[in-house]
């Protein structure tokens, strides 16, 4: 059954939704879109990121987003680390395809293994004072639970796009993605710029991370759902696009509301990674890519 | 080919090394009883299957600090079947084959009883089934039992008693919207759902399901609500609940009955987040800590259970899952002592044929192995003021509305009512 | 055809080891264990047909897997074929996926290809979870034929298993042995040059894809009668890809015997570990094993081993 009115709120859902699905993907999209590295362990982290966001809330009440923000210098420095592991173990052997994979496969398990160690297998989530409430504009309802989240996956993607575009630090990594000979001619050290490039994805996954708690509750294994949607939607935006990560995210995002308001959402998983097929299939660049 | 060789011989030798190993039991006390069993310990439903396991170490400790049984203390022998059903064959062949195990009990859920019953029929074993839907229908197996208060019809029962209480309503409701999680689970109670809307001449208005790892459900809610229905009824494991019953609250979304077949929201975790945005849900349960349900042992048992789950990470009110656990393994020691031996038959005929005191109550097994006469309760959410736990270890805030024998309290009807 | 001869020989000779340590009626958990095993070999070989010689790195394993697993369920529910009709038609239509897949990703990088695979797997198993037929969300349960040989159907898809294992490792033999195999490496080297060269690219990447897809069907279509209860979840789990993966890293990528020793090796520590350790612990080594293993070894052991031997 049909109305302007569903169609419009559908949308509107779906943009939000989008929004927060950007900044789950913006640090794969750095890593991976720009850098090459296939890290699948990036959902650990983001279910790492949200359990702490939920530590922090539940012991001391500080709300989950500004946890999120508070807590991407902790992340940056575990970033830096697990790259310059990897660094040591595969790129500089020029390994890095499949065991890059296989390691950070290995990082993944042994992340969501010591969270259910350490946090048991129940359900977490947050507190805050704006989850169920929602304002209407215009017949469209918008709940503060997806509006704030898909705020700052803008704010997040506005930024990064910013960071890359005007800063020395941000072009160089734009830079070593395109040729790190010549960067090294320019007296750049490549490794040490991949190294604060990985470190900011990582730092991205925790602030996804708290804005995750926010919307929905969390167990260890909730990582596995995301591995597919991250590396769909980096895919999908076209490698080394940030600004096609955040379009592949809102178009991800409305197809799964259209799909769930009209259809029946059985079905959304199967569109979404359908579609993801047939880009690949005709233009693998994806829609913004290089 | 030296290579090869080498290769092969090493390989070969680790083989032998790593199958010496496996077969070696694990070395016991003297002369003990072993029950064994799978559980899930990591994956989907290892939160529930923690809180079981721990409640069957509780009865075992009871157990054997009051002399064992038939004079022998007991002694479980688990393993984590990490809520992969391809786990279950090694694992029971394991247990009966080198461990050795007396008897062996179930783990928890349909889809990890499922693939042990060939095994258990092949054996002709006695097997305790533990919160399993539908496991027996197919083999109509005479040596298995089922502790869930289903009933003979256990997919219908978990949608029964809210129909009933929906029909009773004067006027009559008479739209319905039915939707679910793609899970076993919530599956199963959509398809007794719908025959009880059929049976008891409501319409239905909105019949989809969606995929378990859904992030957004207010479309759906938005859907939900634009077929104007009187009646919601959703099955659905706890990210499900927890997304329906936000996105109903943002959208609006408030049908004169609201709940159904909703997991997770006898857990701690969902009950002290949620708070006051459960008053007015209608929802199935087991037991809940009402007046008309203390049943001898419960509260003895909750006393040792809930500081142990607490330290152990597991949800710490153990009002779903443990109670039933426990009960479970009661059954067991009573046809044990009774039957005087560890003779499967004689076991599994004795159960037959009696009534069990369990601190669940009174238990009757009927001839599939279900309860004779199914007893889901209707529970509806009241008074929840804050986000406190304590206040759910008292009577009042989970009140039972159906059936009539356990009722503690009135439906509040319609559910707009319940939310002021 | 002298050549040839003798690793059929041993293959027969294996196979036929493995009918007599059936007979033998031996503990029931051998078996049990060992049909896991066995079936981590014939996919640790397939997907290295992929990935350790062609380069192209699978994602999806569980697709073509599960698909083979469901071919199996709806035959079985509909016409009853027996086993062996059930492996070839699993095979046939992983295969067929295979090639498909191999056709719409022809020209894409390798790191397309893996994402590829994994949009497959998903979309695959959402066919799955919405397909009543064969079970849906809800699961199927699946009874054994009766009467088989052995007395007891889990040592005769044991010995199947065993058969297939040899039947496995023999085509990845063949392959690695023959210009599909030098092209395969050309192809896995560098995928341009080798189109200069006049190696036929194409043809090898969607004979390599289908059949790898084919040896997963085929190892997937006995999973129901190994289980008896098939559901979405555990027929696409992510341990078949991360297995599929890890396996022939640990053992070694670049020839036959490399899928083996790591499907031997890690397969049996997980069926250890999960009759022992027994909980999350387990979990956390394999993690920490497969972390240590690619940094410390990265060429799997047949690397190790090639090292020590000074070369």
């Amino acid at each position: 059954m049909f109305s302007w009115d569903l169609l419009a709120n559908a949308v509107v859902a779906g943009l939000l939704l989008g929004g927060f699905y950007a900044a789950v993907s913006l640090g794969i999209g750095l890593v991976f879109g720009l850098l090459d590295i296939a890290n699948i362990a990036q959902p650990a982290f983001l279910v790492l990121g949200a359990y702490m966001s939920f530590v922090l809330n539940e012991v001391w009440g500080i709300d989950p987003i500004v946890t999120g923000v508070l807590l991407t210098p902790v992340f940056y420095l575990i970033g830096a680390v697990v790259y310059r592991v990897y660094y040591g173990s595969f790129e500089r052997r020029g390994d890095e395809g499949l065991r890059g994979l296989v390691f950070f496969f290995g990082i993944l398990f042994i992340l969501e293994v010591s969270l259910s160690l350490k946090f048991g297998v129940d359900y977490r989530l947050v507190q805050a004072e704006y989850i169920g409430r929602s304002i209407e504009i215009a017949g469209v309802g918008i709940a503060f639970r997806y509006l704030i989240p898909c705020v700052m996956g803008i704010a997040m993607t506005a930024t990064l796009y910013l960071f890359l575009s005007r800063t020395f630090y941000g072009r160089a990594i734009m830079a070593v993605s395109q040729d790190q000979g010549a960067l090294r001619l320019m007296g750049a050290n490549p490794v040490q710029i991949k190294t604060i490039a990985f470190g900011i994805g990582i730092a991205a996954a925790s602030l996804a991370g708290a804005l995750l708690i926010t919307i929905t509750p969390v167990v260890p294994s909730t990582d596995r759902d995301y591995i597919g949607r991250m590396f769909a939607i980096t895919v999908l935006g076209g490698m080394g696009s940030i600004g096609g990560t955040l379009a592949a995210g809102v178009i991800l995002g409305v197809i799964e509301s259209l799909m769930a308001t009209f259809f029946g959402p059985s079905w959304a998983p199967a569109v979404s990674f359908g579609i993801l097929l047939l880009v690949l299939a005709v233009r693998p660049a994806g829609l913004f890519g290089r | 080919m030296n290579r090869t060789r080498a290769v092969v011989g090493l390989g070969a030798a680790i083989l032998v090394l790593v199958a010496a190993i496996a077969l070696v039991p694990v070395a016991r006390a003297a002369n003990p009883i072993k029950i064994g069993f799978g559980m899930a310990l990591t994956g989907g439903l290892a939160g529930n299957g923690q809180g079981a396991l721990l409640a069957m170490q509780i009865w075992k400790d009871d157990v054997n600090k009051a002399g064992g049984l038939l004079g022998r203390p007991v002694e479980l022998i688990y393993y984590d079947d990490q809520t992969n059903p391809s786990t279950i064959p090694g694992i029971y062949t394991k247990l009966l084959d080198v461990d050795k195990v007396d008897l062996v009990v179930s783990g928890y859920g349909t889809n990890l009883i499922a693939p042990a019953m060939p095994l258990i029929m092949e054996r002709k074993l006695l097997f305790m089934g533990l919160f399993g839907l539908n496991n027996n229908e197919k083999y109509k197996y005479s040596r298995y039992f089922q502790i869930s208060p289903g009933g003979p019809q256990s997919a219908l029962s978990f949608s029964d008693a809210f129909f009933e209480a929906a029909a009773r309503q004067n006027p009559k409701p008479k739209n319905v919207a039915l939707v679910g999680d793609d899970a076993e689970f919530p599956q199963n109670a959509l398809v007794g759902a719908r025959e009880h809307v059929k049976r008891l001449g409501f319409q239905t208005v909105y019949d989809k399901t969606y995929p378990p790892n859904t992030v957004d459900y207010t479309p759906i809610a938005r859907a939900i609500k634009a077929t104007n229905p009187d009646v919601v009824f959703i099955a659905s494991y706890p990210p499900g609940s927890t997304g329906m019953i936000l996105a109903a609250q943002e959208v609006g979304l408030e049908p004169k009955l609201f709940g159904g077949g909703m997991v997770g929201l006898h857990f701690t975790s969902l009950l002290t987040k949620l708070g006051p945005k459960l008053n007015g849900i209608v929802d199935y349960g087991f037991w809940v800590p009402e007046p008309t349900m203390k049943f001898p042992g419960i509260d003895a048992f909750l006393q040792k259970y809930q500081p142990a789950a607490a330290k152990a990470g597991v949800d710490p009110l153990g009002y779903y899952l443990p109670p039933w656990a426990y009960a479970n393994m009661q059954v067991l020691a009573k046809a044990i002592e009774a039957t005087k031996g560890l003779d499967q038959a004689k076991l599994a005929d004795y159960i037959h044929a009696n009534e069990f005191d369990t601190i669940v109550g009174k238990v009757k097994f009927g001839s599939d192995g279900e309860w004779e006469k199914g007893r889901m309760i209707l529970i509806q959410f009241q008074g929840i003021k804050g986000n406190d736990i304590e206040q759910f270890k008292h009577p009042g805030r989970q009140v039972i509305i159906y059936p009539d024998q356990y009722k503690s309290g009135n439906l509040i009807y319609p559910y707009a009512a319940a939310r002021k | 055809m002298r050549r040839a001869g003798w690793p059929l020989l041993i293959g027969v000779a294996v196979v036929v080891v493995g009918i007599a340590i059936a007979s033998l009626r031996a503990n029931p958990y051998l078996y049990f264990a060992g049909y896991v095993i066995l079936q981590y070999i014939v996919i640790a070989t397939a997907w290295n047909i992929l990935g350790g010689y062609a380069g192209y790195v699978n994602f999806g394993t569980p697709a073509f897997f599960a698909l083979g697993a469901y071919t199996a369920v709806f035959l079985i529910r509909s016409v009853k074929p027996p086993l062996p009709v059930l492996m070839l038609a699993g095979g046939l239509v992983a295969g067929l996926l295979g090639l498909g897949i191999g056709y719409l990703t022809l020209r894409l990088r390798g790191v397309f290809f893996s994402i590829a695979t994994l949009a497959l797997s998903v979309v695959l198993q959402t066919v799955m979870v919405n397909w009543e037929y064969v079970g849906g969300s809800r699961g199927l349960s699946v009874i054994r034929p009766s009467g088989p040989p052995f007395g007891n159907y889990v040592v005769f898809l044991f010995t199947i298993m065993v058969a297939l294992a040899v039947f496995a490792v023999l085509v990845a033999r063949f392959i690695e042995r023959s210009w599909i195999g030098r092209g395969l490496s050309a192809l896995r080297d560098n995928e341009e040059a080798a189109e200069c060269m006049g190696v036929p690219t194409l043809r090898l990447k969607l004979f390599a894809t289908t059949v790898s897809g084919f040896l997963l069907g085929l190892a997937g279509a006995p999973f129901p009668y190994y289980v008896t209860f098939i559901e979405p979840n555990s027929a696409f789990a992510l341990d078949y890809a991360v297995n599929a993966l890890a396996m022939p890293m640990i053992g070694g990528t670049t020839s036959w015997i490399g899928p083996v020793i790591g499907a031997v090796l890690l397969g049996s520590a997980q069926q250890l570990a999960t009759v022992t350790i027994s909980s999350e612990l387990s979990l956390l080594i394999v993690g920490v094993v497969l972390v240590g293993f690619v940094v410390v070894a990265p060429e799997g052991i047949l690397g190790l081993i090639r090292r020590l031997r000074g070369r």
